[in-house]
């Protein structure tokens, strides 16, 4: 069924395009759960050959934990921050998009030189992943919003984790399991900062957080 | 053995998590498992433990040497901490701009401060790259809380900093770990593990292995603080409780180190080690010379203690790039500096609470005002810039004669003149706060506070003096298979 995740790759490029061009924050945490369900999904069909409790586990828990859990604490952040959507980003929406199809091109042309490394039939999955990397660092840079940020970096992981299945890297469960909890951990904290942030200067632009310098 | 190590700091983290009251008792628990970590580290010196879970715990000679400094450092801020919690107000009036702020609970502060050390503790066990990466992760997350102890503005403003760009830099590491499976798939199945990597090193994929490499540099190379990753440092060594502080530049900084190493010396059994070390050469004089131009002017001695961390990551870098002596040599400053930068962090506590300004402009006096700490503060800014008694000198002189070995002169002269700079631009600054007379501030003598904050730093000092003055044999060997293990010969 390489299909499938030629499918299910596509998919996650809509997700990133949607991340790269809604300002609506909840859409935006939307588009990074979609990301961590398909890429549950393509775990189980990536490894349907020999589907044992490893692989199972990992691709159950860490379709909870990130398609669940922590939406479910970053929308908590917003209600409790009042911000509904991102204002003003460094890099527009409509420029935005535009960055995200040159990423595109871009990891085009490095998947295709990288793919006969790759697992078999997981050429598309393997460009989608470097895809997802960029652009949860594009994220990163171009928004004020600490949330925002936060999905980038979320996105950043998942574009990781993809990249681990294009290749077939399997990391024993210990690993897996502790790179899943410290993902939850990380923006369980981050989180909290967000709730202290806007406690205390009540807006979540971390443009403005510059009390500190040189 | 291994087991213990691990589980005392995170039993006790949790203990003082639940123990809410008495304030005594956590206290008491803090010290105690500290000691206790530092009793079986010393142990460790005595009969090396097997390795526990399959091979992926265990130590050896550069692991034993980062888990030492970071359990002596460890006791000693626990010590330092136990009489900090006991004076520190619990509402306080920011110097900085007169507002009103208190400190997060206690209980949290103990317990994320032993949680912390376990962390750093799997760091230094780690013998499975992908468990490394974990562990790293974890420190940053143990942390975070710690520098966000006094409730205000600034210190959240670096806690989110240091959160994001370290989990963003660390989950490159990640990608660096899995582009080094990658490279090891021509092996059929893919262990992460130290050994492994090292025996089939030959087989490993050349062009895959160097991304890894390069991808795991910057992505450790952001925790350690190497220039121009190091944005987040100065804010969070700044920001945070002085304690905290020591503790990050002392003992968090080497165990990212670690990570590098780790990957270096793989680089170096698959024959590619003039490439990492060009690259760790590079890096390291580029963070020296950051570190150079923001010490000069600097306005706050906090600051000025971080950048000068930055300097020295470099320097330790710059070390183990060069390899042959200088590799020695790094571990030697690695010891050293962890020992002066904790007692310095330390010192700096006590200032602070005496002159209640971060400003080196407003702090004259420093000798007449605080007899102990006055005196100790001019030590310790003698033995981090490098001079003769202390270690550093000693172990900065190694590197130096390490560089020339190696033919590396254009190195060996560029690192010269950035440890110049830098000592003098630190004299002007440090000095400036001992001397003078300490009219116009309102000292109050009744913030010092007593023997806890004075006998951790002076402990410290006296040790960075010991390296300087002698280095034993057994210590000579320890640190020369230290290096070995890190690949650099």
């Amino acid at each position: 069924m390489p299909a499938a995740l030629d499918i299910l790759s596509i998919l996650l490029i809509l997700a990133n395009l949607c991340l790269l061009g809604s300002s609506r924050l909840a859409t935006c945490i939307r588009a990074v759960a979609l990301q961590a369900v398909i890429l549950g999904a393509a775990a189980l069909i990536a490894n349907r050959g020999e589907l044992d409790a490893r692989v199972i586990v990992i691709a159950v828990a860490s379709t909870l934990i990130k398609a669940g859990a922590l939406p479910w604490l970053l929308r908590r952040a917003i209600r409790e921050s009042g911000a509904v959507r991102e204002v003003e980003p460094f890099i527009g929406f409509t420029a935005s998009l535009l960055w995200g199809v040159g990423l595109l091109g871009a990891c085009l042309l490095i998947g295709a030189r990288l793919s006969p490394h790759a697992a078999q039939g997981s050429g598309l999955l393997l460009t989608v992943a470097l895809f997802t990397t960029a652009t949860g660092l594009m994220v990163i840079v171009s928004r004020r919003k600490a949330v925002t940020q936060v999905l980038g970096y979320l996105a950043m992981e998942n574009g990781i984790y993809a990249f681990g299945m294009a290749f077939a890297i399997q990391e024993p469960l210990l690993v897996e399991m502790g790179v899943l909890l410290d993902v939850f951990v990380a923006v369980f904290v981050m989180g909290i900062a967000i709730n202290n942030i806007s406690r205390e200067f009540d807006h979540i632009d971390t443009d403005r957080l510059t009390a500190l310098k040189d | 053995m291994l087991w213990l190590l691990l589980l005392i700091p995170t039993a006790a983290g949790f203990a003082a998590m639940g123990l809410r009251n008495p304030a005594a008792l956590r206290r008491t628990l803090l010290p105690a498992a500290a000691a206790a970590h530092t009793a079986l580290t010393a142990m460790c010196w005595a009969v090396r433990p097997e390795p526990v879970l399959n091979g992926w715990l265990g130590l050896d000679e550069l692991s034993l040497l980062v888990l030492s400094i970071t359990s002596g450092l460890f006791l000693a801020a626990a010590i330092y901490a136990t009489g900090y919690l006991r004076r520190e107000p619990p509402r306080k009036t920011d110097f900085q701009d007169g507002g009103l702020f208190t400190d997060a609970p206690e209980a949290r502060f103990v317990a994320c401060l032993l949680l912390f050390l376990a962390t750093m503790t799997l760091v230094t066990l780690s013998r499975h790259l992908g468990l490394l990466w974990v562990g790293v992760e974890a420190t940053t997350l143990a942390s975070a809380p710690l520098i966000y102890f006094h409730r205000h503005h600034r210190s959240l403003e670096a806690t989110w900093k240091y959160l994001l760009i370290c989990s963003v830099g660390i989950a490159l590491a990640l990608q660096g770990n899995f582009f080094l499976a990658v490279a090891a798939k021509g092996s059929r199945e893919v262990h992460l593990t130290v050994e492994h990597l090292q025996a089939h090193a030959g087989q490993l994929d050349p062009v895959w292995l160097k991304a890894a490499f390069l991808f795991l540099l910057v992505g450790y190379g952001t925790k350690m603080g190497l220039a121009p990753m190091h944005t987040w440092l100065p804010d969070a060594h700044s920001e945070a409780p002085s304690v905290v502080s020591a503790l990050l530049s002392g003992a968090l900084l080497n165990c990212a180190f670690l990570g590098i190493l780790r990957v270096h010396a793989l680089m170096g059994a698959a024959g590619l080690g003039e490439f990492s070390g060009q690259l760790l050469t590079g890096f390291g004089l580029l963070s020296m010379a950051v570190a150079a131009v923001f010490i000069i002017e600097q306005a706050d001695y906090k600051r000025l203690l971080a950048y000068s961390s930055v300097e020295h990551m470099g320097i330790l870098a710059l070390g183990a790039g060069v390899g042959g002596l200088a590799g020695m040599g790094a571990m030697l400053h690695m010891v050293n500096h962890s020992l002066a930068k904790g007692m310095l962090f330390l010192l700096a506590g006590n200032i602070l609470a005496v002159y209640r300004t971060k400003t080196a402009l407003q702090v004259r006096g420093l000798l007449q005002t605080l007899p102990v700490t006055g005196p100790l503060w001019v030590a310790g800014f003698l033995a981090i810039a490098g001079s003769p008694p202390f270690g550093l000198f000693v172990s900065e002189l190694v590197i130096l004669k390490g560089a020339l070995q190696q033919g590396q002169t254009a190195v060996a002269i560029g690192y010269l003149l950035l440890l110049g700079v830098a000592f003098a631009a630190m004299a002007r600054i440090v000095l400036r706060m001992a001397y003078g007379s300490p009219a116009g501030i309102a000292v109050d003598p009744e913030r010092s506070r007593g023997a806890w904050a004075v006998v951790p730093p002076m402990a410290l000092g006296a040790a960075v003096l010991a390296l300087g003055l002698c280095l034993p044999e057994w210590l000579q060997s320890a640190l020369t298979e230290a290096a070995a293990a890190a690949g650099v010969r």
